[in-house]
Order: structure tokens, then sequence, then C-alpha cells
């Protein structure tokens, strides 16, 4: 009976493929039929993925030395120092794994997009150093043979500070510190602050520190986009999926007091597909965790934090998202030209934009005020509330402005220190760090690339010496807190 | 005075002073290469006839701007530096002092101890980024000039806060990297009295960005571009034409 079904089949399909595909082939799609036939063709010469089966070109591959989960400017630094760092070309092979190249959410491209010296760490100091550094000299850095040069839009006009009588020693002490490490920044009272800047109101204000060099505002996404092409001049691979699985293998050790830990290693990464339930196993040697407001999930897929609380295999990695609201204004009668990155006493910020009489700014909530980090929806009364009165009060020309859009973007927010987390695990030893920046992770990128990267290959960091933002800190439960985040 | 052919290998042509030298010529470190022919005598008006320099007088190349800044200050240091780039040097009361066309200059500047320099004419030198630490120290710098040079951009205008209480005369006609992100940092110059930033390409919008630097720097002259550059003409200028319908 079932032949008898098949033979039907079979006979009207015959029959209804229709009178004109046996006369000329005006249905059959011969431009496909050619196209697939070059693809048997090449898949049966030497070198290319033989799988008879079906196409695995989308997939990543079963094998990769290094594997950075997340492909934003933190990870796509990470692996251009790997490649730019290796002792052989072609030594390693580097998987950037990111679920969206899209990157709607990804912090990079909704990012405000400043780079500054003025940090209270001396650590953080230098790593803005060595970033701008690399952004002066991007086109050395990030030049591909016969594409075009990149332009980063920097905008020198520098970081403002201002501070109340409260913090008027603590911003002293900062810029000291800033100016030992190098930077150029200068202290000015109110008073040089009104001659200077005529349209700010000093009520307020004890004190000041301007950036005079090497401090303003750039295009993220131009970095991003000159990175990912440069890494994949340099033969990086790319795979658009998401990371679900971690397969690591445990042993058991005894430390010099006896105490048994377990310490794991990853061995295979499941990379899925998107809009499908295919996957992927990658056999890595080391994972680096970039992924931005994401990374504690995904170290807890690496088994970060399960145990007991209190000890070191019970530690989670304190990293969540935290969304923030910028905000792009109309002014016509708001500060000009010279007007530099300028953030409030109370966390208001804000800086030009272009040429227009636009400005873009926004402000850090308090603990109370925080947001659900769910969506990226925009709280325009937060604005109205929070941001314009203070605006308004410091500046006397923002009484008159005008919204004209806004958006919402994560902070991969340490509620630690609100500082990055760098190096490996101490447990889950092939996990690396990238991750935590709380919001300074894009003008710190370059320089993290590079300490990652030299941590991996030589096994201590080089350049910069990031040893204080390990992640053994948490458990041992020594801060290193920045003061100047906003 | 014996003449040294350029085939002599430099370790000969390192030699001691020859004893007939005059005492004005300063003898320079021994060590140095010659990669750098002692410049012949430029063509301004000197009251004494320019002398033929020895053969140990030489200048390194800008790596040693440091120890000829230890030896002679930073003014000299810096007209050495300006000079070898192929640009022109102003001490205050002197002539302006040019390279010729094969790129010799005299060395009498090295007796200008304690001289400021007032002017410097960079146009169209390779100057770039690093090589602008030299004109920093320059305390009393009147006026520069930085017109068509290719390297000059953004972040060379960053740099140049230091000269802000002295410099009145800023020309940046020409440079193929300039754009108005640059411009807003010439406000910590707030001795200027002079600014040219005509014929920039990079510039978006040259006659906004005249205006907004004008508002930005209120006592500085500003040549540039014609603010009514951009703007669309009213509809009584609107050239007369049959073809398309008058507005109403």
């Amino acid at each position: 009976m079932l032949r008898g079904v098949l033979q039907l089949g079979l006979g009207r399909g015959l029959l209804t493929r229709g009178l004109g595909s046996r006369g000329g082939g005006s249905t059959v799609d011969w431009d496909e039929k050619v196209s697939e036939v070059k693809k048997k063709i090449k898949s049966m010469l030497p070198g290319e993925i033989c799988d008879p089966l079906y196409d695995t070109s989308h997939l990543p591959p079963e094998q990769s030395d290094v594997v950075i989960v997340g492909g934003g400017v933190v990870g796509l630094s990470v692996a251009f120092w790997l490649k730019k760092l290796e002792k052989r070309r072609g030594a390693i092979r580097v998987l950037v794994v990111e679920r969206d190249h899209t990157y709607a959410q990804a912090s990079t491209g909704l990012s405000v997009g400043g780079i500054r010296q003025q940090f209270s760490l001396p650590e953080n100091v230098q790593l803005s150093l060595f970033s701008i550094n690399f952004l002066r000299n991007i086109n050395e850095y990030l030049a591909v043979v016969d594409a075009p040069p990149l332009d980063l839009q920097f905008n020198p006009s520098g970081y403002l500070l201002l501070a109340s009588e409260k913090s008027a020693s603590t911003l002293e002490n900062n810029v000291k510190v800033q100016r030992q490490e190098g930077a150029k920044i200068c202290l000015m009272s109110p008073e040089q602050l009104r001659n200077k800047f005529p349209w700010i109101n000093t009520e307020g204000v004890a004190l000041a520190s301007y950036g005079m060099e090497d401090e303003g505002w750039f295009d993220p996404w131009s970095l991003l986009q000159g990175l990912r092409r440069k890494v994949q001049s340099m033969g990086v691979l790319f795979c658009q999926g998401e990371v679900t699985r971690f397969v690591s293998s445990s042993s058991r050790m005894e430390t010099t007091s006896g105490e048994e830990i377990i310490m794991k290693r990853i061995r295979e990464v499941h990379v899925k597909m998107d809009n499908s339930l295919e996957y992927q196993p990658v056999e890595c040697a080391i994972v680096i965790n970039a992924a931005g407001a994401w990374s504690g999930k995904i170290a807890e897929l690496a088994g970060v934090g399960k145990g007991p609380p209190g000890t070191l295999q019970g530690t989670k990695l304190p990293v969540e998202p935290r969304k923030r609201y910028v905000y792009l204004w109309h002014c016509p009668q708001g500060p000009g030209l010279e007007t530099p990155f300028v953030a409030d006493t109370n966390g208001v910020y804000f800086r030009r934009e272009g040429l227009g009489n636009n400005y873009l700014g926004g402000r850090s909530p308090t603990e109370e005020e925080e947001p659900d980090p769910s969506n990226l929806e925009v709280d325009h009364d937060f604005f109205q509330e929070k941001v314009w009165p203070q605006l308004a009060q410091r500046v006397p020309a923002f009484e008159n402005l005008k919204v004209r859009s806004s958006w919402a973007g994560y902070y991969d927010y340490n509620t630690f220190d609100q500082n990055g987390v760098v190096g490996p695990h101490p447990l889950v030893v092939n996990m690396y760090f990238a991750t935590g920046f709380s919001g300074h992770g894009l003008q710190h990128a370059p320089a993290v690339g590079r300490a990652v990267a030299e941590m991996v290959l030589e096994g201590h960091f080089q350049t910069i010496d990031m040893s204080p933002f390990l992640f053994s800190r948490f458990h041992l439960g020594e801060k290193v807190l920045e003061q100047n985040i906003f | 005075m014996k003449r040294r052919s350029l085939s002599v290998p430099w370790r000969q042509r390192v030699a001691l002073p020859p004893s007939g030298s005059p005492p004005s010529c300063l003898p320079l470190e021994p060590s140095c290469s010659a990669a750098w022919s002692p410049g012949a005598p430029v063509e301004t008006q000197h009251e004494e006839q320019p002398r033929p320099l020895g053969s140990n007088q030489c200048l390194r190349p800008d790596s040693c701007f440091t120890s000829l800044e230890e030896r002679y200050g930073p003014d000299i240091a810096g007209a050495a530096f300006v000079l070898k780039q192929g640009g022109a040097v102003k001490f205050q009361d002197q002539e302006w002092i040019r390279p010729n066309k094969h790129g010799r200059f005299s060395l009498k500047f090295l007796k200008f101890q304690n001289v400021p320099v007032e002017a410097v004419d960079a146009s169209g030198c390779a100057i770039n980024y690093h090589g602008l630490r030299s004109l920093l120290p320059l305390k009393e710098l009147r006026s520069l000039w930085l017109r068509h040079c290719p390297h000059v951009d953004d972040w060379c205008l960053s740099r140049l806060h230091p000269l802000a209480g002295s410099l009145q005369e800023l020309s940046l006609a020409g440079c193929p990297h300039i754009s108005e992100r640059g411009l807003a940092c010439l406000h910590h110059l707030q001795s200027l009295c002079w600014l040219d930033i005509s014929d920039l390409p990079a510039v978006s919008n040259p006659g906004l960005t005249r205006i907004l630097v004008e508002e930005m720097l209120p006592s500085c002259q500003v040549l540039g571009a014609d603010w009514t550059q951009g703007l669309r003409l009213g509809p009584e200028q609107q050239p007369r034409d049959t073809a398309s319908p008058s507005p109403a």
C-alpha cells in the first residue's frame, strides 16, 4: 500500500512539475542550480570544508585556541592585541562570538564616547593615557591595505570636573595623582572659571579641574568598525551566535592549608546559532569573558560563584547591567565651540554635539532611582525632574532647551567597586575577564586589550600593572574604588 | 681654509677645529654624524662677510633636540629644528633666517644667546604632532604660520595651549587635516588677535565655523571663509530664469 501511495505521489509530481520544464527550463532556476553545483565542486577541492550532508559554513570552527565571548570594543581590542603580540604569524586561532552583529544593545555604539585622564586611581590614568596614544596613532595601528584611513572625529575639547566645598580636597588630590602620571590637568578657581566660561553659574563650585590636552570625545562606532576591519584582516574568525554552555573538566586540588578546592578548565564552548536550536561545540584552550553587561551570566555558565557564599568558589562576578539614559537637546543660546565635557558636582554631565548648538547629556541615577535594566526604554520624566533642573541651574542658558532625541544603553556595572575586572579567575583557570568597567570601558578598551593579551601570552602584565584589578579582590574584600564615575 | 670633499668618510670629517678658525664658530660634539652639511651662507644681508664653516660644524638631525636645548637653550634649539624642517625663523630684532633652495642655512643664530624667537614660518613643512614639542618652549613666540602643512591636524592644535601667553598671530590656511573640532581648542590662545582659517577642506561648514570661532575669540580678527558661504540666496536675489516659474 505504501508503494502505491509513493507511486501516486511521484506520478503526481511528474505531472504537476509542469509542461514548461520539459520544454525549455523557464521555471527551473538555473542560476541557483549552477551556484549549487559550483559549491559542490569547490567543496571537493582540498582544504575546503567537506560536509556532504549539509552546509556548515555559517557555523564556527570546531576548534579554536582562544574564544572571545563578546564582540564589542573590549572583545575586539583583546583580539587585536592577541594577534599583534603573537610570536609567529598565525600562531593563535582566535574566534570572536558576538550574539548580535547589529550591536543594537551593545554598550559601545550607545556610548557618549568620552575619553579623559581625570580618574582617582593611577592605574586608570595610565590606561587612559595609553588609550589616547592609541587613538592618536590609530591609522598606524589599524591600517588595512587598500582601505581608507579611519577618522575618529575626535574633539580635543577636554573635560571640566566641578567640585563643591566638600569634594574640593578630593579633587585636588586626584589632580595631583593625574599630574604625576603625566596628564595635563589644571585646577581653576570659581573666578577663573567665570572668566574662561562666562556661561557657567559658579554657585556651589569651590574648585574645578580642566584637562588641557588628550581629553575629549570621539565616535565609538568608527573605532568599532576600524577594529573589526583590522581584526578580520589579521585572520580572526567571527561568529554570530550565543554562548549557551561551557563544558569543563575539573580536578581536585589541595591548598597548602589542607583545604580541598576544585579547579576547573573549560574544554568546550557551545555556541548556539541565531533563531535555531543548532549549536556548535568549539574546543578551546582559553575563554575571554568580554560580554559587557551580560558578563555575569556568562560567568555563571562557567561555574563562577557556585559554592557556599563567603568562599572563593562562592564569589560571583559582581557585574550586572545598569541602564543609563542619554538625551540630545537643542539650545539656541547655549555655550559655544569651546564647551568642554562638563561634569557637575551632582553627577549631571553634558557635552556639545556638532556645530548646531546641540548638546548631549545625562545623569547617573542614585541607587534608589535605578531603572529596570530588562529593556532599553527611555524615561523622559527622568530628564524633566532630575536632569533639566540641575542643567539649568549650572548653565542658565539651558532654561530654554528642546529635547530632540534620547536613547538608553547599559553600563557593565561592577557593584563591588565600579572598576574593571581583568585577568584570570583563580579557580576556572582558563577564563579571563575583561569586563565590569562601569561606564569607562570604551576609553580604556585599547589598554585593557593589551593587558589581557599580555596576560594570556606572557602570563603577567607588562605595559601597565593591572594586578589591583584581578578577580581575587572580590573574595579578599579589597576594593579599588574609583571616585570619578558618572 | 681647506675645503673638504664629500667623498671623505665622516670619521675624518669630524676632526678638531683647524687653528685658523674664527672664534665666533662654536665647536660641537665630535661624536655627531655629518648627516647635515654645514650651511652655505643665506642670501640675506649681513654686515660681515659670511664665513664658510669648519668641518666639525654640523648639527645632528632633530633627534638631538634635547642636547641642543641643554647646550643653547630652547629658543635656539627650536629655531634649529624649524630650519632643518625647511621653515623660517625670526629672532627678536633680527632678520628672517631661511634655508636656501638646497636646504642649507647659516649657523650664526647659534650666537643669539637669550634672544627669543618671535616668529616661526613653518608653512609647507612636514611638522607633525611630535615635532611641535620643539615649538612649545618658545615663550615669546608671537607669530606662527602653519600654512599648507600636510601633517598638522586636530591633535596638533590641541597641543598649542602652552603658547597662550604670547601667540598673537596664527595661520592655518590650507592644512588638509584640520577640522572644526581642532579649531574648538584654539580658545586657550587668549592673546590671539589674528587668525587665518581659510581654505580648510576638512571643515564641514566653513561659514558657520567662522562665525562660531569669532564668537569664541571675541578680540581676534578671523580671516576665513565668507560667512555667507553655504547660505541659499533669497528670492529677490535668485537669478532670473525664464524656464522656471517665479515664486508668488
